[in-house]
């Protein structure tokens, strides 16, 4: 039994191929981080798992059922929450409500849901920020915002999408002890990210796409000395 | 102190009868607290929810019909049109919701303007079942004791008023503003958001509809061109809550005084006709200029406008 399978799944938009035939497999309990340069189709893969897409073609299956073809809402029901690369905080909303607007999905009343948004903030470092309009939020602790919230739905697997970008390297250290924590509650993530040092450092395995296919997957180590992936993305410097 | 605010209004309000005004000072407190009721259905979806809906007369024009209708076919009181509205407006509001919140924004303002207008032109046209432009008389128009009615539309208005507080500090009450700041958000979140705008559609309509009910037995004869009014229902239900203060609680209150006054008086210059309208239009343009959150949501910003807060130090 595959734990979250992406199986031969293609999407086109009009005549063009976002993603053409990707077929991988995330197993429970890792990080396996996604990558490729920009406009692979790593976002397109996201809003597939997540429900914004149906696939054009293949299916995607969670612990075995057919997920690809459900609402955005139920995905998450099922256990796969996901953050935005363009952050997506409900701005008039304070940073408490916002986590506790996501806390409901599984709490049974309100006092539950604050307790697990109270929860999911102390975890992000969030805490101290819990009054702020989200609007107000530097794009850091936005970024965690997502995160937070994502969490607070009490997910099985995490799809982050860029939640680095644009971090300066205190927030990114921070950050990276944040989706450590979270693989050790036993929360599956995929992660898509295009700061090198990071994904090598935290995934246990790599997907890599390019212009929508996959060309590559397997432990960083792997990933970094595969010749088609140094090609397309990483470059003659990163491998040396 | 601010928490009991309410009550003491509301106590306040219970005893204003027994001031023995005047016929006319009841009649425009009967209408301020009416389209507080209309204001607080209006911010219910528009304010909370963020679905902005240019359509409430068709809510209200159908709670008003409900009500004219049992009276003209059935010949029992109109009254029973209250409880009734609730199963004929839901009904209704879901049809609208089905046909509608599939589209997002102005198309969906677009969409429920077009459905008061046609909700319109059906009515007058359906001679046979509603009288079409001679409307429905359930009475004489003749000077009433306004008291009762006073009493049921200030029962109507203080149900509203705990049901939106009781529903926006809930569950139901985040998902709203959730789907209002960003509906993609809200539904990976795992929000139904479809689901969601439908119960706020829902509550508002029938919120309305009890407006429209009481609207009918209240002035004795409704006319097409009347409930389903674009530019004294639909409009003037966005300016009360514009005015006084979106997804504010006491918005819709205070807007309500305002606009109901403002009309009154507005009306009264003489030769003026329906150019009245205008001064709705310059109201809202200065509004959303200077107090985009109305008079509640801006109150400290309006004070200082004024000169009567001392300025931040």
């Amino acid at each position: 039994m595959s734990f979250l399978e992406v199986k031969k799944v293609s999407r086109f938009f009009g005549g063009l191929a976002a993603i053409k035939d990707v077929s991988f497999e995330v197993r429970k309990g890792e990080i396996l981080g996604l990558i490729g340069p920009n406009g692979a189709g790593k976002t397109t893969i996201f809003n597939v798992v997540n429900g914004f897409y149906h696939p054009s073609q293949g299916n995607v299956f969670f612990k075995d059922l057919k997920i690809s073809g459900l609402k955005p809402y139920q995905i998450c029901r099922r256990g796969i929450a996901r953050t935005f690369q363009v952050v997506k905080p409900l701005q008039r909303m304070s940073v408490l409500d916002n986590v506790v607007t996501s806390a409901f999905l599984r709490a049974k009343d309100k006092r539950q849901a604050v307790e697990i948004a109270h929860d999911s903030l102390r975890f992000t470092g969030l805490y101290d920020d819990r009054d702020v309009i989200s609007r107000g939020l530097p794009l850091g602790k936005r970024k965690r915002l997502e995160i937070a919230r994502a969490l607070a739905t009490q997910p099985e697997v995490l799809l982050l999408d860029e939640s680095f970008a644009g971090l300066n390297p205190t927030e990114l250290d921070e950050s990276i002890g944040i989706i450590r924590k979270i693989k050790n509650r036993g929360i599956t993530i995929m992660i898509i990210e295009h700061h090198m040092k990071v994904i090598m450092a935290i995934s246990d395995r790599i997907v890599v796409l390019n212009y929508g296919e996959k060309i590559a997957e397997g432990t960083p180590l792997e990933i970094r000395s595969n010749p088609l992936v140094v090609e397309a993305y990483l470059g003659e410097a990163q491998s040396a | 102190m601010k928490k009991y605010f309410p009550y003491i209004a509301l106590a306040f309000l219970t005893v204003i009868p027994l001031l023995e005004l005047n016929s006319y000072l009841m009649h425009i407190l009967i209408l301020v607290v009416m389209w507080s009721v209309i204001g607080m259905a209006w911010n219910l979806l528009s304010g909370y929810c963020g679905q902005v809906s240019f359509g409430h007369a068709a809510f209200f024009g159908v709670g008003a019909y409900t009500s004219g209708m049992l009276y003209a076919k059935l010949g029992i009181s109109g009254w029973w049109g209250v409880p009734a509205s609730i199963v004929v407006v839901t009904l209704f509001a879901l049809v609208i919701g089905y046909i509608c919140l599939r589209l997002r924004g102005p198309y969906f303002a677009l969409a429920t303007l077009s459905i008061g207008v046609i909700l319109r032109i059906v009515v007058e046209n359906l001679v046979q079942v509603t009288g079409g432009d001679l409307g429905i008389m359930i009475r004489e128009r003749s000077w009433i004791e306004k008291t009762w009615f006073y009493y049921i539309i200030l029962a109507i208005a203080a149900f509203s008023y705990l049901l939106v507080k009781k529903i926006i500090g809930s569950k139901l009450g985040y998902y709203f503003v959730a789907i209002r700041e960003d509906q993609d958000a809200a539904e990976s979140l795992g929000i139904n958001t479809t689901l969601y705008k439908t119960i706020a559609l829902c509550l508002s309509a029938v919120i309305t509809g009890f407006a429209g009910a009481f609207y009918t037995n209240y002035m004795g004869y409704i006319d097409p061109k009347v409930v389903f009014a674009l530019h004294d229902i639909s409009i003037i239900a966005i300016m009360v809550v514009m005015v006084g203060g979106v997804a504010t609680f006491s918005g819709p209150i205070v807007g309500a005084i305002i606009m109901v006054v403002l009309a009154e008086a507005i009306r009264s210059i003489p030769m003026l006709g329906t150019a009245h309208h205008t001064f709705f239009g310059i109201l809202l343009i200065v509004i959303i200029i200077f107090l985009p959150n109305g008079i509640v949501g801006d109150f400290l910003k309006l004070k200082r406008l004024v000169g009567l807060a001392r300025r931040p130090s």
